[in-house]
């Protein structure tokens, strides 16, 4: 089923007897769920775009790229870098806005501008029992009511079906540079804390291959003033960089295996990437400053007993896709989608 | 403003219900006295008193959690707060409740910077947590007027802003991770160290939820580096519409300044006679600052102020020293307590589309005429939130109804142009029945049913935030 309006979208989840596998543009879903397909594709459109208030609103079937292109031409963008996974997961496929909010996909610039969460300022969805809900709004700052705005994202479409999303923008960076520094993994966390600590605003912090690379971004004086300082600090060089690459993990695109998303304490990276080898991991690309670790590892392994603290998350593979929570949080968080969702047919099972 | 009928079974089992609270915890921290208790009768929003029942002040969260299981089991409603320096009315009891204080718990537990956090429990001041960080170059970011003196935990519980939240977002966009009570007595820890959650984003849905859905008593903020220098530069104009323009091209240009400040000529002027900061005699004046290198702020400020030449300024004025900021700023800072030198105000909160800041201005002219109350604007004019204050004296009979009925027609006005009815105070009681103004019955219902997750019974902070309609078959 492919509704063309919000309102048809309510009329079929309110008088479904059946459940429903949600669809944007099908490039990110993971875990595992049952259900008639039911496309938001159909819901398309900017409905709002305010440069002067750095805001937009649009349809949550309104692809990615065609928002990013709007964006682009006003020399604006939405400050939390999306990721794109087609290249990783080896399909095609039009990624929408409604897909980036409902798996909170943000990438490097998350350490600096927040994630997808932090930038939705508005939703429109509709519940498990049809009924058209909205929270959060058009503007920036907002405290009417619970924030379920950020419940929703990340929610993967297990508490609603998303229709409309609002976000504050940020204008797009003037200049960008990169600093690399040649070391090993077990340092690199160390360095990009260094970096962090520094005044001079890191945008981007990544580790791969022995080389540990941080992005400054801003008006052109700016960052070259800032790359030169941090280059200085850290005794690196200015060099290019990919971060598209680094954002898309394009690294392990057409290498076998499965992927992981494992988010740990900043710090921790260098340790919990050396555990996770030893259970088997092949490849790991540190993002984050260190909190963030993209892993390749053989299909099949189960890297979580590797942790000790910190959650993963399956991108690529047909094992479990997320982290067993602790019983009081999976509780609550039972117990709301009990509330969003009475018959439990949006999604069912898909974050476990 | 109406609250609930207290519950005469409750008040009947005072003595009951004190000494059960003196058995959970130390004798020190529960309070019954009718004279001490009147020191919690109200918080900022001081038109509205009424003392509790008792007031408890735990010094850990055990003692918290003692205090919220024995009240659960006794049925008694309980009241989260922080320092008391809610705007809305989020900390006001009601006759039958239990006041819970946090100020007892006010320490540093860790200060990670590698990992830039750190985790305070959460009665610690807001200033305080950038104290204890300062001597080594860091600071925490969310910055409210009452820094001073708020805490950690009313922050969380209204999502607190500030000036420079342009930049660096809100408290939800600073916190990583809370321990938190719930109202049955349970401990749980939400978020940590890392960066996102593993399933639902729990902790920004407690954030913002005004101590309805569980009590803070340990919270790790994230903390930044601090620049390495910042500059504000002032600019007066001849009209708000004018100022506002220059503020959109400023936004549209790819500036993004830390904080853009908006006062109108009636809180300019207050604010000149009570601090002689230096402020011209104009319609609108704005306060820009930028941060960052001496040169980055050099090259920031030439782009805003080419734009705001355009513009034709009555005057335009960088600071070219550390006294001059603070001058600059000095006026601005005291903006309410100047205000409040002339008559006693009511101070609004709304939030507009930037966009619609000309039109909105002249709603709130009209209504000032047609109520015959004077209004002083001063707002966070990047991210559009209002802070009108409405002038009225309190010691004559109706006229905090004539200014309580003009605030809601504002706040209506807000909504009308797509905005909200609260931007960084909180809906508490001053704002709750005006809730049906931006949202359907069934928006109600659903962040309804998220109290119901977490209170089943209703008994924490009853009778905020929702309509009394709304929420009065939950309540009962």
């Amino acid at each position: 089923m492919k509704p063309t309006s919000e309102a048809e979208l309510a009329g079929i989840i309110a008088e479904s007897k059946t459940s429903f596998e949600i669809i944007g543009g099908g490039t990110r879903c993971i875990g595992h769920t049952k259900g008639d397909p039911l496309h938001t594709s159909g819901l398309n459109g900017i409905s709002l775009y305010e440069p002067e208030a750095l805001t937009l609103v649009a349809k949550a079937g309104t692809p990615l790229a065609e928002i990013n292109a709007l964006l682009a031409k006003n020399g604006q963008r939405l400050p939390f870098e999306p990721y794109d996974l087609c290249a990783l997961h080896g399909h095609s496929g039009t990624s929408t806005i409604g897909g980036v909010v409902a798996t909170n996909a943000s990438g490097p610039r998350r350490i600096s501008a927040g994630a997808c969460r932090d930038s939705l300022i508005g939703v429109r969805f509709i519940d498990g029992l049809g009924r058209t809900l909205k929270n959060g709004g058009r503007v920036m700052k907002n405290v009417t009511g619970y924030d379920l705005v950020k419940l929703m994202a990340g929610s993967h479409g297990t508490l609603g079906v998303l229709t409309e999303v609002s976000f504050k923008l940020l204008p797009a960076s003037e200049a960008t540079a990169t600093v690399h520094v040649k070391e090993h993994e077990s340092t690199a966390s160390a360095t990009m804390a260094k970096a962090m600590a520094s005044p001079f605003d890191v945008s981007g912090a990544a580790h791969a291959n022995g080389a540990t690379a941080l992005r400054l971004e801003g008006l052109e004086g700016a960052v070259k003033y800032r790359s030169q300082s941090l280059a200085k600090l850290l005794n690196g060089d200015i060099a290019a960089f990919d971060w598209v690459a680094q954002r898309d993990i394009t690294a392990f695109a057409g290498l076998e295996g499965d992927v992981w998303r494992i988010s740990v304490k900043p710090s921790d990276g260098p340790t919990a990437a050396a555990a996770l080898r030893k259970h088997g991991a092949q490849e790991v690309i540190f993002d984050w400053a260190g909190g963030l670790l993209w892993v390749l590892s053989p299909q099949g392994t189960d890297l979580r007993p590797a942790l000790t603290a910190g959650h993963a998350t399956l991108i690529r593979g047909t094992g479990i896709a997320f982290h067993p929570e602790p019983a009081p949080i999976a509780a609550l968080s039972a117990a709301l989608r009990q509330k969003f969702d009475p018959r439990a047919i949006l999604n069912p099972n898909r974050m476990g | 403003m109406q609250m609930p009928t207290p519950s005469i079974d409750i008040l009947a089992r005072k003595a009951e219900i004190v000494a059960r609270l003196r058995q959970a915890l130390p004798a020190s921290a529960v309070i019954d006295d009718p004279f001490e208790t009147k020191a919690y009768e109200c918080d900022a929003l001081s038109a509205y008193r009424c003392p509790p029942l008792a007031v408890v002040l735990p010094a850990s969260t055990e003692e918290t959690a003692a205090a919220l299981k024995a009240c659960h089991d006794m049925g008694v409603p309980v009241v989260p707060r922080g320092s008391g320096t809610s705007l809305a009315g989020g900390a006001l009891p009601t006759e039958d409740s239990v006041i819970l204080g946090v100020a007892r718990l006010n320490q540093v537990l860790e200060t990670d910077y590698d990992n830039r956090f750190i985790t305070v429990q959460s009665g610690r001041t807001n200033l305080s947590v950038t104290g204890a960080v300062e001597q080594d170059g860091y600071f925490y970011a969310p910055d409210p007027s009452s820094q001073l003196a708020c805490a950690i935990a009313g922050n969380i519980a209204m999502n607190s802003g500030g000036a420079h939240c342009l930049k660096y977002g809100v408290t939800t966009n600073n916190l990583l991770g809370v321990k938190m009570v719930t109202m049955e007595g349970e401990t749980i820890d939400i978020g940590g160290a890392h960066l996102d959650s593993a399933g639902y984003d729990l902790l920004g849905l407690i954030c913002g939820s005004e101590g309805q859905l569980g009590v803070v008593t340990e919270a790790t903020l994230r903390i930044l580096a601090k620049p390495e220098g910042a500059r504000p530069v002032l600019i007066g104009f001849e009209s708000n519409e004018v100022a506002g323009a220059c503020v959109s091209d400023i936004i549209r240009a790819g500036v993004l300044p830390v904080a853009i400040e908006f006062m109108d000529r009636p809180v300019i002027r207050a604010a000149e006679n009570f601090t002689h900061a230096g402020y011209p005699d104009v319609e609108a004046l704005l306060i820009i600052e930028v941060e960052g290198s001496k040169a980055e702020i050099t090259e920031q400020l030439e782009k805003i102020t080419s734009i705001a030449k355009q513009h034709n300024p009555v005057e335009l004025r960088e600071s070219q020293s550390t006294e001059e900021s603070a001058n600059i700023w000095k006026g601005r800072k005291a903006a309410f307590g100047a205000m409040g030198q002339i008559n006693d105000y009511m101070c609004l909160d709304g939030t507009i589309p930037v966009s619609k800041l000309p039109e909105t201005l002249r709603g709130i002219t009209a209504l000032s005429k047609q109520y015959g109350l004077d209004v002083g604007n001063v707002f966070h004019a990047g991210d559009g939130n209002m802070h009108p204050l409405i002038l009225y004296d309190a010691n004559k009979p109706g006229d905090l109804e004539l200014c309580e009925a003009m605030g809601a027609d504002i706040l209506k006005l807000c909504v009308e142009v797509g905005g909200c009815l609260t931007g960084e105070h909180g809906v508490g009681v001053e704002k709750r029945e005006l809730m049906h103004s931006q949202f359907s019955a069934d928006d109600l219902d659903i962040q309804m049913a998220v109290k119901d997750v977490f209170d089943p019974k209703w008994l924490l902070n009853p009778a905020k935030v929702f309509p009394l309609d709304a929420s009065a078959g939950r309540r009962q």
